[in-house]
């Protein structure tokens, strides 16, 4: 479903600039952030705190308003409406938050009709539509009880509830998960998941936990102190991360390649050989079995498998292994090209990797 | 009626405490409606309000805080002009009824505010990104949200008027606290004192029960 060719961008952030003029200096919180968000996908922001996730995020709506560069949603620019046609613009965008934000005087239903009695939408229809929403959120037995009655993560899904009221197309999570549990984080990214695929919904969050990446987008841009450093699809970031905190990132869930301490235990190379230690990442149904065998016998190298993992980000499938290549360096560095050639994706890690 | 007091005095206390109802009660439905429009505009144009604007927020905000810094009996004698042009006259309860309600409006208008503040920000960013108007954004999510801070504030401002309201007795207000300095005091009867004391205590604690009852009511945190 995602990034299909030729369709314009739900979403397309470009050149936002957002400076914050405090007491001190100003800090640009947005320097020059440009990314599109194709219909459908899910995309993820991830970044330290303070990178500016919610700066930006809040730019989609203009919660914030950029100093600089255009927001545009839908084929509309935001940037250019007055503030009737923001109002009307920002209906069809549901915005997802970290501490739920509900109204605390108002029960589950009262919530989640909310946004269409702002929009004056008859009382008859408010209701048929909160008894549409309360099942799509497992919430039925829940419709009469107040926000403080309610656990973490059915406050969440009172939220998400209340940002689909008005059937948006475009949905908006600001750390929706951080502030509950791993089980329930599960639970509530499924519930994004199934809702995107079931509705005809583009959905952009941030988190700054990979694992909720990996879990549900498609594709990620990494942030940091203002600006994107590298994006791209979920798959192609978490196997080969270019940025050294993107890998920082992607270590938090992928996990070292190399177990600290392994290297120290390998055995010494022979004289005239050296030793190096290699990651192969495979994705798809190539086997490493074979080529490491195979490349073994072909350059005359001794390869020890030090570690390995198969693992799979969305449908797609992927293996990361580290190989202690022991031989002459040429026939090393021959076999590394072999298996390049057969589109594994080969690095030289070096023998202290951080 | 009352077994310890002579017959004429009973009636006087019975005038006294209307007096002091329509006081207490007059001056904070004045201050209620007049307060909450303040304290609304006060917060939106507030800092880091919904429309912050210095020009606005600060005139009324120094207004406020003079008529709350004055003391209430000074207060009562310096707008004597203002009110004889709108109670018609300057003495009587229903002249008392001007510096009460005007002192009582600059009161609750703080607290008023104070109740608003408290009321998440989150939620207001909430019915931002719905496409809320500010009108909506404040009858819909800052007054239901703030009830409870805003009931507990009126249920302070009628305890106080309760007390401010025996001052009224300087300018011929009447009521119970003016009873009680004239004969209790003055014409040294102490079972007149002690029988308005008492009175002023049962319905100050009436007042404080029913405001702590429907805060309760209200409160869904
Ligand atoms: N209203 C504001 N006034 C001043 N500075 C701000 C404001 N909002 C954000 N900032 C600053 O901008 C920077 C980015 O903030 P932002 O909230 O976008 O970060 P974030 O990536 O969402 O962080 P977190 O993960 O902690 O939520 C921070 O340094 C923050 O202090
Ligand atoms: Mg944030």
């Amino acid at each position: 479903m995602p990034d299909a060719p030729g369709q314009p961008p739900a979403i397309s952030l470009h050149a936002l600039v957002r400076e914050f003029r405090g007491r001190g200096t100003p800090m640009r919180a947005l320097d020059g952030v440009s990314l599109d968000v194709a219909p459908g996908e899910v995309f993820g922001i991830v970044g330290r705190s303070g990178a500016g996730k919610s700066t930006l995020l809040r730019c989609v709506n203009l919660l914030e308003r950029p100093d600089s560069g255009t927001v545009t949603v839908l084929g509309q620019e935001m940037t250019r409406l007055d503030e009737a046609a923001l109002r009307q613009a920002r209906r069809g965008i549901g915005m997802v938050f970290q501490h739920f934000n509900l109204l605390s005087a108002r029960t589950v239903a009262g919530n989640i009709a909310f946004p269409l009695e702002i929009a004056g939408v008859p009382r008859a229809e408010r209701e048929a539509r909160v008894a549409e929403l309360l099942p799509l959120v497992g919430l039925e037995a829940r419709r009469d009880y107040y926000p403080a009655q309610l656990s973490g993560g059915q406050k969440q899904r009172v939220g998400i509830a209340r940002a689909l009221a008005s059937r948006p197309r475009i949905l908006l999570c600001d750390e929706a998960t951080s502030a509950l549990d791993p089980e329930t984080t599960e639970e509530i990214l499924s519930l994004i998941r199934s809702i995107r695929d079931r509705l005809d919904l583009t959905v952009l969050l941030i988190t700054h936990e990979m694992a909720v990446v990996k879990a549900i987008c498609d594709r990620v841009a990494v942030m940091e102190a203002g600006m994107v450093i590298e994006q791209g699809r979920v798959f192609d970031v978490f196997t080969r991360p270019a940025h050294p905190t993107t890998r920082r990132f992607v270590s938090e869930v992928i996990g070292h390649v190399v177990p600290p301490g392994t290297v120290a235990r390998l055995p010494d190379p022979n004289p005239g050989e050296e030793r190096r230690l290699l990651q192969v990442l495979f994705a798809g149904p190539s086997s490493t079995r074979a080529v490491v065998s195979e490349a073994s016998r072909r350059f005359g190298l001794d390869l020890n498998i030090v570690s390995g993992r198969i693992d799979a980000i969305g449908s797609e499938p992927y293996g990361l292994m580290a190989l202690a290549a022991y031989g002459p360096p040429n026939a090393i560095e021959e076999a590394s090209a072999w298996m390049r050639s057969l589109g594994l994706d080969v690095s030289d890690i070096g023998e202290d990797p951080a | 009626m009352i077994p310890w007091l002579p017959p004429a005095l009973t009636d006087l206390l019975i005038e006294a405490a209307w007096q002091t109802l329509l006081m207490t009660f007059g001056g904070a439905v004045i201050a209620i409606i007049a307060g909450l429009p303040l304290a609304l505009l006060l917060h939106t144009t507030g800092p880091g309000g919904l429309l912050p604007n210095g020009w606005i927020n600060r005139p009324i905000g120094l207004l406020v805080n003079a008529i709350r810094s004055t003391p209430f009996i000074i207060l009562m004698v310096a707008i004597v002009p203002f009110t004889r042009l709108v109670a018609g006259t300057s003495i009587g309860t229903t002249a008392a009824l001007v510096p009460l309600a005007l002192a009582a409006t600059a009161f609750i208008v703080r607290l008023f505010e104070n109740a608003l503040r408290e009321v998440d920000r989150g939620v207001i960013e909430a019915a931002r990104a719905m496409g809320a108007t500010r009108t909506q954004i404040m009858a819909r999510v800052l007054v239901p949200e703030a009830l409870p801070g805003l009931i507990a504030a009126i249920t302070v401002t009628l305890v106080g008027l309760v007390g401010y309201s025996a001052m009224a007795g300087a300018i011929g207000g009447g009521g119970l606290g003016d009873l009680g300095i004239r004969f209790g005091y003055q014409r040294f009867m102490p079972e007149v004192m002690a029988t308005v004391v008492a009175i002023l205590i049962l319905f100050v604690q009436g007042l404080q029960s029913l405001g702590d009852w429907l805060v309760r009511r209200f409160s869904r945190r």
